[in-house]
């Protein structure tokens, strides 16, 4: 007995919140054996193909089925199939499904038919006979020029969305003339492509039952039922949005999933057989939602002594053609705008406009790493211009413990920001960046960056969604977590199995977790904004406290108070039935946020990081290679910190990628590199070796002191990495030349010439 | 065309067009679906599969070329006793996210380790470079097989 206890003691203790439990996922995803959409069969199975507009701006005026190929093979979908609105419901109904005939085109990319046949070679047939006819009117593809609103794309002006935020009694422009010296600049970010491994995709089909049943690659069931709900007339009974094992989404399966969904259902409802749906990569690459590009002018008023004293921020975004999730990315854009510092006197303005390019949308960060990227250049000119140490102008400035943001939002408790600028300055002063030698090529260069992030949703947004969660006993005799939270990859099943074990004081093999289904799982809301540890899982952890003193409560009652928990609740279910515990997410008490105003507390808590990045830029080829990286950053409380390393080294690559490498070239409006091989991202040996520091300032309202970590590393390391560059060749060309990112060899060798 | 190939040590015949892509006759004739596809173009190395104990993307293979080959896909990299080192070491490292890469990583891993046992580990990330992981960063998929190289190297003592 002795023996089994202690085995069952240490699994507890291997599991437990904040050890690195093996991922429950992990054997099943090295075996292979991880079932993912494309590797679902269903039986008479159809595979479906979209026929997309090609032209940017324009009227649909027809469809036409060629004659040359027997089209009763196939079955094709317009608009006229819809059987309820025809819109991809998000926030507004301006997207439609399938363009209807008569109605604008307004992206390349736009669906206007579809098509299934039994194989793949077939649909393909079929596509290449129908012939669309489109009365082309101008477009605009540029943010800024659109704004002046010679072509119309949405509404009057074209603008989707503003936000201002002030802060401070006196005129922006008298503050930042009473300063010692402003720094000015103007920041230009590129699209940036999610790349997900596994592109997306959807298998529908509908049951004689008349209910539609959806599996697929996604991040969010509930935004995909609702988003079905409009669209197919149907009720939430009638219809199951379910999860398949997800090969990445980085936000890129947030909004996207649902045309496919929508696409996928209506092609199975008029073919009368389940209909598969998935993207080819440059299908993938061209036609889903990306990062915004992003304008954003920013000017630092500072004393001589290095004190910020005002600070002006105006953002441009290019939404694309549709609204999409393109307010609530900008809100996070400005919300972040003015960066993690102390400064009376701020104004930030924020516009979205739309052009003819497909929508961009979620990617993480948000909206914040543009105006990361534009802030953290213009400290590290400031530090420059003054002689000052990149940390030191940081930590003269920087909002801590009892401070308030631009929106003038008291932080409490759970700041880390001094132990992050000091953990990665530690680093960095032990290791000082090689001597140049002016005989070769090579100029070494080091870059830092300091920012925040928001956790969770903006203002009220989570007591409005009110998320729920379950942990019930199953029939198997397991603790299941229901949740509408997807696994992407980012463990958020290891981590509930975690958070649910210790809560019930049991091993974790006793904790199941499963993929979401809409009718098996409450709605916890989406899996974004770095809430689902935070926010869901804070419920989890409350909902298996609660279950076990109901089940303690029960044995003790009936006489078995001396049984282990899991026997004790089998006993207790054969009397009671299923047992379970739902609780609602409360938001702490004293969040006060005013929409109108934009003030108050924008975010229940937020993150904090800091790193440093050194290069060695060789002047002959213009290449960019990275020598160190120093990434610190706070995030509470590490559930499994090999997850959450997981989560800052993954996060860092990509901003890193998105800083030196990667660019989204549109012409007309449409992706001119949709391939793996032309849109490229970082591989095994662009990456750096990096050094992770996970620092844990516990906030009071999250799971075990846990807050948000998912998107924060996406944010900085971009900025620090064209500081980095600046340095390097900071004799030989002027910043200027690192304001827009890519920093590629391509605008370095610009940057160098134009100095020359 | 008929075909004799050993797949993950067991002889099969395959009869098939010869133009077809591997991955395609293990995705939909042998129902083998632990191989991926990322692009179908050769660039994420997710199709990986070991032909003749060499990484090649199933992609770009037509299936006549596995003629009397032997070939490793992921759901042969297991032994009966467990998983292999490799596999193991990715799980508990935090090599695999979402998984979607794992199968290709773990193939050429495999490989990696096996041709040069004591590679560095920038040499490693050489060896690994034709396969493209979106979520990790790499530093735990090195880490990983480090980690698998160092006890082999032990298991040899
Ligand atoms: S699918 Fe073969 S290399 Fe990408
Ligand atoms: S684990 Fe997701 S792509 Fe590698």
């Amino acid at each position: 007995m002795g023996h089994a206890s202690n085995s069952s003691e240490e699994a507890k203790a291997k599991g437990s919140v904040g050890k690195g439990l093996a991922r429950v996922d992990g054997a099943a995803k090295v075996r292979g054996t991880a079932r993912y959409v494309d590797d679902l069969k269903f039986p008479g199975m159809h595979h479906g193909l979209t026929k997309r507009s090609e032209v940017p701006h324009g009227i649909l005026r027809g469809i036409h089925k060629r004659e040359g190929f027997d089209w009763s093979q196939v079955v094709v979908v317009t608009a006229e199939d819809i059987p309820g609105r025809n819109t991809i419901l998000l926030i507004e109904e301006d997207q439609p499904a399938l363009v209807a005939i008569g109605a604008h085109v307004r992206h390349v990319d736009e669906a206007i038919a579809l098509i299934a046949a039994p194989t793949r070679a077939l649909a393909r047939e079929a596509h290449g006979f129908l012939d669309l006819e489109i009365e082309e009117i101008p477009a605009v593809f540029d943010c800024e020029e659109a704004l002046s609103a010679e072509v119309n794309v949405y509404g009057d002006d074209n603008i989707l969305k503003t936000y201002l935020i002030e802060k401070g009694d006196a005129d922006i422009e008298e503050k930042l003339a009473s300063c010692d010296h402003v720094v000015e600049g103007l920041y230009r970010t590129q699209a940036q492509e999610q790349m997900y491994i596994e592109p997306q995709g959807m298998i529908a089909s509908w049951g004689e039952d008349g209910v539609c049943h959806i599996i697929g690659s996604m991040q969010c069931p509930f935004y995909i039922q609702k988003a079905m709900r409009a669209l197919l007339a149907l009720d939430d009974d009638n219809l199951v949005v379910e999860q398949a094992v997800t090969g990445g989404g980085f936000g890129g399966k947030e909004e996207y999933p649902s045309m496919i969904a929508g696409h996928a259902a209506l092609l199975a409802r008029k073919a009368g057989v389940p209909v598969k749906l998935i993207y080819e990569r440059d299908e993938d690459i061209a036609a889903t939602t990306k990062r915004h590009p992003s304008v954003v002018r920013h000017r630092l008023g500072f004393d001589a002594d290095g004190t910020i004293r005002a600070i002006d921020v105006d953002v441009i975004f290019d939404g694309g053609a549709y609204l999409t999730l393109t307010q609530v990315v900008l809100s996070r854009g400005v919300l972040h705008a003015a960066g993690p510092y102390k400064c009376e006197n701020t104004r930030v303005r924020g516009r979205a406009v739309a052009t003819n390019t497909p929508p961009h949308g979620a990617f993480r960060g948000f909206g914040a790493p543009q105006t990361t990227f534009a802030y953290e250049r213009q400290t590290q000119k400031a530090a420059a211009l003054l002689g000052m140490s990149p940390f030191e102008f940081r930590e003269h400035n920087m909002l801590r413990d009892g401070d308030r943001t631009a929106t003038s939002q008291l932080l409490e408790g759970s700041v880390g920001s001094e132990d992050v600028l000091r953990a990665v300055k530690e680093v960095a002063e032990a290791n000082p960046l090689p001597k140049d030698d002016p005989a070769t090529s090579i100029r070494h260069g080091r870059g830092v960056a300091f920012y925040f992030h928001g956790a969770g949703f903006t203002g009220s947004g989570e007591a409005r969604l009110a998320g729920r969660a379950t942990v019930a006993l199953a029939e198997d005799g397991h603790f299941e977590v229901r949740s509408s939270s997807t696994d992407i990859g980012q463990g958020v099943q290891t981590m509930f199995t975690q958070i649910a074990a210790t809560g019930l004081g049991v091993e974790p093999d006793a904790v199941r977790v499963p993929t979401p289904a809409t009718d098996r799982v409450p709605d916890s809301g989406p899996t974004v904004a770095s809430r689902t540890c935070m926010v869901v899982g804070r419920v989890v952890g409350q909902a298996s406290v609660a279950l076990k003193n109901r089940i303690e409560s029960w044995a003790s009652e009936n006489g078995f108070g001396d049984m282990p928990l899991r026997q004790a609740a089998t006993a207790m279910a054969k009397v009671e039935g299923e047992i379970s515990e739902t609780v609602q997410y409360a938001p702490p008490p004293g969040i006060v946020w005013d929409d109108e105003t934009y003030t108050g507390s924008a975010y229940p808590c937020y993150g904090w990081a800091a790193c440093v990045i050194d290069v060695r830029v060789d002047t002959d080829t213009y290449e960019v290679a990275i020598d160190r990286c120093v990434h610190a950053v706070d995030v509470g409380k590490a559930i499994n910190p090999v997850v959450v390393k997981g989560q800052i080294e993954g996060g860092t690559l990509q901003s890193l990628g998105w800083a030196l490498w990667e660019d989204v070239i549109y012409k007309n409006g449409k992706v001119a590199n949709d391939r793996m091989t032309n849109c490229i991202v970082p591989t095994f040996s662009d990456a750096p070796e990096m050094h992770t520091i996970i620092v844990e300032e516990p906030f009071a309202n999250g799971p075990y002191g846990a807050k948000g970590v998912g998107e924060i590393p996406m944010d900085g390391p971009c900025a620090a990495a064209a500081g980095a560059v600046e340095h390097a060749l900071s004799t030989l060309v002027s910043s200027e030349g690192f304001d827009a990112l890519p920093v590629s060899p391509e605008a370095i060798q610009r940057a160098m010439r134009l100095d020359s | 065309m008929n075909i004799e190939v050993t797949i993950n040590g067991e002889s099969r015949s395959i009869e098939t067009e010869g133009h077809r892509r591997l991955l395609d006759v293990l995705r939909e004739e042998l129902g083998l679906v632990g191989t991926k596809e990322g692009c179908g173009e050769g660039e994420c190395g997710a199709c990986t599969v070991l032909m003749d104990g060499e990484p090649v993307n199933s992609c770009l293979v037509p299936v006549g070329q596995i003629q009397g080959t032997q070939l490793t896909t992921i759901e042969g990299m297991a032994g009966s006793d467990g998983l292999h080192i490799i596999q193991d070491t990715l799980v508990r490292y935090g090599g695999a996210q979402c998984g979607i890469c794992t199968p290709g990583v773990a193939l050429c891993a495999k490989w990696a380790v096996e041709k040069e046992p004591g590679a560095s580990k920038e040499r490693l990330r050489e060896l690994l470079a034709g396969n493209i992981c979106r979520c990790t960063g790499y530093q735990a998929i090195v880490d990983a097989v480090v980690a698998a190289q160092n006890s082999s190297e032990s298991s040899h003592e």
